[in-house]
């Protein structure tokens, strides 16, 4: 299954993108993602938390076809 | 009432305020986010706020639903502003209206603590001495300013943020 992911602020600024399309193996989880983030720059979301659908997901959180994917970086806002 | 807004427009305070200004809030408490003109010892002349916008609006809106059933009865408008700031201008205003002074406090309170933990905004702090960086609230300021690390890989120059959309593809793990 291939994931579009988006990118913001260090991750997108580390990646040289603010999308990356990943492939994951089905059953497809936010932990599954991080590691194939991970491949892609070791460390990377590390210390991201991953939204799915506009809400923060946890690791066990199953990524199905059509889902919106973020990678959410330490936020800074406020 | 709730009023929430993520956007790139001016914030007048006064216009935040007067969202809950009603006969009944004897109490408005008030917080003003100021991009202000030092960080960790170097002189900032400006941020620059990006967002996800979608998810954004959703968590300023859950925010301000949690702090007005935390503080019944609250009147609660909040609005952060996204896109370049200059020092002095206004990053973030919350004003929080009920009939009491207590609740409206600890509502106002609540928003800004809850904004800087969850929302998903990000800003990139610009300074003097020329170079800009994003902020990593992870870091300790004096470690942040020693290790260097949130000054790596900051974009040419005349190449805004924006305008990078690529899509880069990862393999699965396979095999």
């Amino acid at each position: 299954m291939q994931v579009p992911v988006l990118l913001f602020a260090s991750v997108a600024e580390a990646v040289g993108a603010n999308t990356a399309s990943v492939a994951l193996d089905e059953p497809a989880t936010v932990g599954t993602l991080r590691a194939a983030l991970a491949r892609l720059v070791p460390g990377l979301a590390g210390a991201s938390m991953i939204a799915v659908n506009a809400e923060y997901a946890s690791d066990d959180r199953e990524i199905r076809e059509g889902d919106e994917v973020a990678v959410i970086p330490p936020v800074s806002g406020g | 009432m709730i009023h929430t807004h993520v956007g790139a427009a001016v914030i007048h305070p006064g216009e935040v305020i007067e969202r809950v200004l009603q006969p009944r809030n004897g109490g408005i408490a008030t917080f003003l986010g100021v991009v202000r003109d030092h960080a960790d010892g170097e002189t900032v002349l400006g941020l620059e706020y990006s967002a996800y916008a979608a998810m954004a609006s959703r968590e300023l809106a859950a925010i301000a639903a949690e702090a007005a059933r935390m503080a019944k009865g609250a009147d609660i408008a909040a609005v952060h502003r996204i896109g370049a700031l200059r020092v002095g201008e206004i990053s973030v205003a919350i004003a929080v209206g009920h009939p009491h002074r207590g609740p409206a406090f600890e509502a106002c309170r609540y928003v800004i603590e809850q904004i800087k933990a969850r929302v998903p905004i990000w800003k990139r702090e610009k300074y003097a001495r020329g170079d800009s960086a994003w902020v990593d609230p992870t870091v300790e300021p004096i470690a942040r300013e020693q290790s260097g690390e949130s000054r790596e890989g900051e974009p040419q120059e005349g190449e805004p943020e924006a305008d990078r959309v690529s899509a880069v593809q990862v393999p699965a793990a396979g095999g």
